[in-house]
């Protein structure tokens, strides 16, 4: 601990902290332009210079590491006049364009010129220009604005970990750009929008749309991926205007993926906001009690053992738990979640989940990937696996398709074999793994997704327990989920019961007609060709793959339209928030299915949300935990055996479309063609 | 007064002797190296220090302190000499006349410091335009090396030691210290903050000393004459002898070693044949290169030539550039071209520098020609006010002090110019 005097009062801070930390225990606001607590110090903005005893310059204390007996002085006439100063010099140069910048009524230099600046400018000559960049679809550039605090370009190098922004020039030349004009190809770019402490990087989709201080703010839950991140849906006249991170350090720090920021658009396209009916081969729009009826009546005329149910990847744990109910008590066995064909059965939790948690990456020294593109299926994760890496000491191995991972890893190949191996102690890396003190075990989704999935399950769990990875206080068994609903369901035991079909199952018994109802809740990532004779029902928010093949379609909310519950992929649930109202005359998806179970004649007994919920944690304990992960018993689970050799396929080819809203997003098919096409793609020279 | 041929470090400083090894040898350099390593590192540093070398850098830091931050004892990271030979500093050019003719004088004290500070590698770092100079010292280099001079168990004293040249690409920024560490690691000349210092955490995150050419190339002939010797030289706390580069309206200019503490005439009249049509014809001098503030001739009269009595002045001896500007200087242009040359040369991170730099030489441009208002004569100094201290580096103090000793002296000279334009009388000025 080291004392210094802050403004005349004695504060005891902890070492090696900063001057600005110190500052801001003490309770006092030191403005800057250039640091950031998760990036490296630059030092260079020297906003935040204050005055320490013997120094007879101000000093960065952004920059400047506590020391014992300091005192610092940061209201003094000197500190006003350096501050002064250097906010003259940013904004010499810096165009007085707020009213048509997006970024006025959110920016830092906006507010601290109120705190800082002159009423009136000294500067009598020519302002700088800059040539805009262009940096892809979604990071708009007004580099004329820039101050040059080079946080981009420390995120983008040191949190992404793509080497693609730097400063070029010296002096006022000095611009932030990728040197040969190209799109940055991060899917955690958007962050820059964020970070940006004035104009010069803003939203491109978001362009001209809003200014803040219309924008309704509902703080929610992402579910583009299995992460959860934090999110702050902002939202005008009824529509999700734009989507920016919320701050969860045990999740995505302040950091959100570029799906879960830019997929938002999707929402207002492609809805489905009546509900419809097939006659004569067209689907029909048709009322609520029409509708429910006429799914009643086919539902209810079916065989229990002939009507199966398919939960979707954005399906929220209240409408899956009515799904299930609704289905126990019509009789069927045949309801699965697992659209991928995922071999997890749900049970002993610990088979399921991230154990490690996305935060206890960074207790980890080791770590083997198998069968996930991490990068792609969660790229928080990755960026958490990234962080822990570049702290040191941090060997990864990765047993599947060769992936640019922001960091360096031993590529061990592509095989299952390779897992027996190392279960069995016979590979090189199990020297990485013998060496750590705390190793983990990062199994992808893909990896199970295959006849021996619960083989390859039992071996991971093999090696777990062989590497020491299951014993007291650490767990390092983790499954890398890539949607949203998917721990939800298995919590809730949405898998086949006794007798039941999966979704391999029910979709070869719709082609040879055994099953003639299938429901469909919001799955749309299986091939709907498969459905055969079936009467098919579609409950969910967008017009996709399941809504084309289906009979029915009951219009339910999407994730901004609901308070729903998700659990992310280290079993933490958490709850969205409505920000705006389904379109027309769709229904949080819960409602719909106890309105069907009362059309049916079973009516489920839960009539409001609390009910709902109650059930849910009458299921499964962990629902009563909102926001908090309970560490898993480890038990047994997965089959004992070899997985047969052969490669783990990949489970994400297109980052930007992986579901039904990022599918109907623009922007989303923007990036998916800038950068997954590269013949369409823009070289920089092609005008 | 004046330096004894016999007191003199830099014996070739004109290139007449020969500049290989055979020569330098003759002219006394690698002469019992060995027998001044074996008196040990402390001895080394302690008869620096008592030597009272300054930094011939500019900065004029004591030298012996700067290698007693050296840590001791090793913590497994190595121990690093950097030497700035990126000598670009408007009006300088005494390294380069060092590098060129006396290249041995700086390896044989690169080894000596080295040794001292614990150091098994020198680098230095050359200045990217001094094309020839760099390789003479590659081939000097190349003899110590094959002389056994340095290399493993350089000079037999037991001691591994190698010096490894590097050229810079012409960025005057990339000669602060740390802005040179960051483009010997191979990113962009930006300078470092600190804490912490290089002594601690310097190339490639190990500590680093960075000393001058000069300083290092004196040090063999300190150790070998005695601390005493080059303390008798010049005031307390100014000791030694100096290159002086002598440029502008002189009738010779040259570099010269002389004695610190020199009279500014005294230094012009004897050894740059006086001032272009005599000492009355001086207007100001620019005594310490481009970055300190000029001084006019009243105070060029008693001017003594060393850091404190520069100081005194509010100027300073940097690095001993001494621009002599005559009556026939446009003063005013003289220091806006300056100002273009901070502004040319800012890296661009800090923001006062960034911007101020520029904002000065734009006002100074108007300045040059009148085309101003007197309040912003002030406005400019407050400017070079709110540069100066803010900045990572001295580069934002190196550009506010060439403006801020204009002003102080030639005010009048900068106002007129202003109401002679104003009342039409433009050719006045």
């Amino acid at each position: 601990m080291a004392t210094l005097t802050i403004d005349g009062t004695e504060i005891e801070v902890e070492d090696g902290i900063t001057v600005l930390q110190a500052c801001e225990e003490a309770g006092i606001e030191i403005p800057r332009f250039c640091y950031h607590e998760r990036l490296s110090i630059a030092g260079n903005c020297r906003m935040c210079l204050v005055e320490m005893e013997r120094s007879p310059k101000p000093i960065a204390s952004c920059a400047m590491p506590v020391g014992n007996g300091m005192v610092i002085r940061t209201n003094t006439p000197m500190v006003q006049k350096a501050r002064q100063g250097v906010m003259e010099f940013l904004l010499i140069n810096h165009p007085l364009d707020c009213p048509i910048c997006d970024q006025g009524g959110e920016c830092d230099l906006q507010d601290q010129a109120m705190a800082y600046g002159f009423d009136r400018s000294r500067f009598a000559e020519n302002k700088r220009a800059v040539p805009d960049k262009d940096f892809g679809p979604l990071v708009e550039t007004h580099m004329t604005r820039c101050i040059h605090c080079t946080r981009c370009i420390r995120f983008v190098t040191e949190v992404a970990g793509v080497e693609e922004l730097g400063a070029t020039g010296r002096g006022e030349h000095m611009e932030v750009g990728t040197y040969v004009e190209k799109a940055l190809t991060s899917e955690l770019s958007g962050n820059i929008i964020d970070l940006c402490p004035v104009g010069a990087l803003t939203s491109k989709p978001y362009a001209f749309n809003a200014r803040p201080w219309e924008l309704a703010k509902t703080e929610s839950v992402d579910v583009m991926d299995a992460v959860g991140s934090n999110i702050r849906v902002d939202s005008r006249d009824g529509e999700v205007q734009r989507v920016i991170p919320l701050l969860n350090e045990d999740i995505n720090e302040e950091w959100i993926s570029d799906k879960a920021r830019f997929a938002c658009d999707g929402l207002r396209r492609q809805r489905l906001d009546t509900p419809y009916l097939r006659k004569d081969g067209r689907l029909v729009p048709a009322n609520w009690s029409e509708a429910l009826a006429a799914v009643a009546e086919r539902m209810g005329k079916a065989a229990p053992e002939r009507i199966a149910a398919i939960a979707g990847d954005l399906a929220d744990c209240e409408a899956m738990a009515m799904l299930k109910d609704l289905f126990t008590a019509l009789g069927s066995p045949h309801v699965d979640a697992r659209q991928e064909g995922a071999r997890l059965t749900g049970g002993a939790r610990a088979g399921y989940l991230f154990n490690t948690t996305i935060a206890g990456i960074e207790e980890a020294d080791a770590c083997l990937v198998v069968g996930a593109d991490p990068r792609r299926e969660a790229p928080l994760v990755n960026a958490r696996l990234r962080k822990r890496h570049s702290m040191g000491g941090f060997r990864v191995g990765l047993i599947g398709e060769p992936v640019d991972l922001t960091y360096r890893y031993d590529r061990l190949g592509n095989d299952a074999a390779l897992l027996t191996d190392i279960a069995a102690g016979k590979h090189a890396f199990c020297d990485v793994l013998d060496a750590a003190e705390r190793p983990m075990i990062a199994v992808g989704e893909g990896a199970f997704a295959r006849a021996d999935g619960a083989r390859v399950l039992g071996t991971a769990r093999a090696v777990a327990e062989r590497f020491g990875m299951a014993g007291d206080g650490w767990n390092g068994f983790n499954v890398l989920h890539r949607a949203a609903a998917r721990v939800g369901a298995l919590d809730l035991g949405l898998v086949p019961r006794e007798g039941g079909r999966d979704v391999e199952g029910i979709l070869s018994g719709a082609e040879n007609g055994e099953i003639e109802l299938v429901y469909l809740l919001g799955a749309d990532e299986f091939d709907t060709s498969r459905l055969g004779a079936a009467f098919v029902v579609y409950q969910g928010h967008h017009g996709d793959a399941g809504a084309m093949r289906a009979d029915a379609i009951l219009p339910g909310a999407a994730y901004t339209e609901k308070e729903a519950t998700y659990v992310n992929l280290e079993g933490r649930p958490q709850r969205t928030a409505r920000a705006v109202h389904p379109p027309g005359e769709a229904r949080e998806d819960w409602r719909i299915l106890r309105a069907l179970s009362e059309a049916l004649g079973k009516p489920l007994p839960c009539d409001n949300v609390d009910q709902v919920r109650a059930r849910m944690a009458e299921i499964n304990p962990v629902f009563a935990g909102i926001g908090s992960v309970e560490a898993a018993a480890w038990e047994p689970f997965g089959e004992d055996g070899s997985p047969d050799p052969g490669p783990f396929g990949t489970v994400v080819d297109n980052y930007y479309m992986t579901d039904p809203i990022s599918r109907s997003s623009e922007t989303m098919a923007a990036c998916a063609r800038a950068f997954l096409s590269p013949a369409e793609a823009k070289t920089g020279t092609d005008g | 007064m004046g330096l004894a041929d016999k007191d003199r470090i830099f014996t070739n400083l004109y290139g007449q002797d020969d500049w290989r090894l055979s020569g330098a040898r003759r002219r006394g350099d690698w002469d019992g190296t060995r027998a001044l390593l074996a008196r040990g590192r402390d001895t080394l540093v302690q008869e620096v220090k008592d030597s009272g070398l300054r930094g011939r850098g500019g900065a004029g830091f004591p030298t012996g302190l700067k290698w007693s931050f050296m840590p001791k004892e090793s913590d497994d990271r190595p121990s690093y000499l950097v030497i700035n030979a990126d000598e670009s500093e408007p009006g300088t050019c005494k390294d380069r006349d060092i590098l060129r003719n006396d290249p041995h004088k700086l390896i044989e004290g690169a080894l000596l410091s080295g040794f001292a500070m614990g150091a098994h590698t020198a680098f230095i770092y050359i200045r990217g335009e001094f094309f020839r100079e760099a390789e003479r010292l590659e081939t000097a280099v190349q003899e110590a090396r094959e002389a056994g001079l340095i290399g493993p168990d350089a000079c037999g004293s037991g001691w591994d030691f190698d010096v490894v040249v590097h050229r810079g690409a012409g960025a005057y920024i990339c000669g602060e210290e740390t802005g040179l560490l960051e483009s010997l690691e191979g990113k962009k000349g930006m300078p470092r903050i600190k804490p912490p210092f290089p002594a601690n955490t310097g190339l490639y995150g190990c500590p680093t000393t960075i000393n001058n050419v000069e300083t290092i190339a004196v040090v063999p002939a300190i150790l070998r004459r005695g601390p005493s010797w080059f303390a008798g030289f010049g005031r307390e706390n100014n000791t030694g002898t100096k290159v002086f580069c002598i440029s502008g309206h002189v009738n010779d200019p040259c570099n010269v070693e002389e004695e610190m503490g020199i009279p500014l005439r005294e230094l012009i009249e004897k050894h740059a044949g006086g001032v272009r049509g005599g000492w009355d014809n001086l207007k100001a001098v620019i005594p310490g290169g481009s970055s300190v503030p000029l001084i006019p001739k009243s105070l060029c009269d008693t001017a003594i030539m060393d850091f404190d009595g520069l100081r005194d002045l509010k100027s300073g001896l940097g690095t001993a550039a001494v621009i002599v500007m005559d009556n026939s200087t446009d003063v005013v242009a003289a220091i806006a071209r300056l100002s273009k040359f901070y502004m040319h040369e800012s890296c661009g991170q800090c923001t006062p520098c960034r911007e101020g730099t520029g904002w000065m030489w734009r006002v100074m441009e108007r300045l040059v020609r009148g085309d101003a208002e007197v309040e912003e004569i002030d406005m400019l100094l407050a400017v070079s006010y709110e540069i100066e201290g803010h900045t990572i580096c001295a580069h934002g103090d190196a550009s506010a002090w060439p403006i801020q000793g204009l002003m102080r002296h030639f005010r009048d000279e900068v106002e007129s110019r202003i109401v002679a334009r104003k009342s039409g009388r433009e050719a006045a000025a």
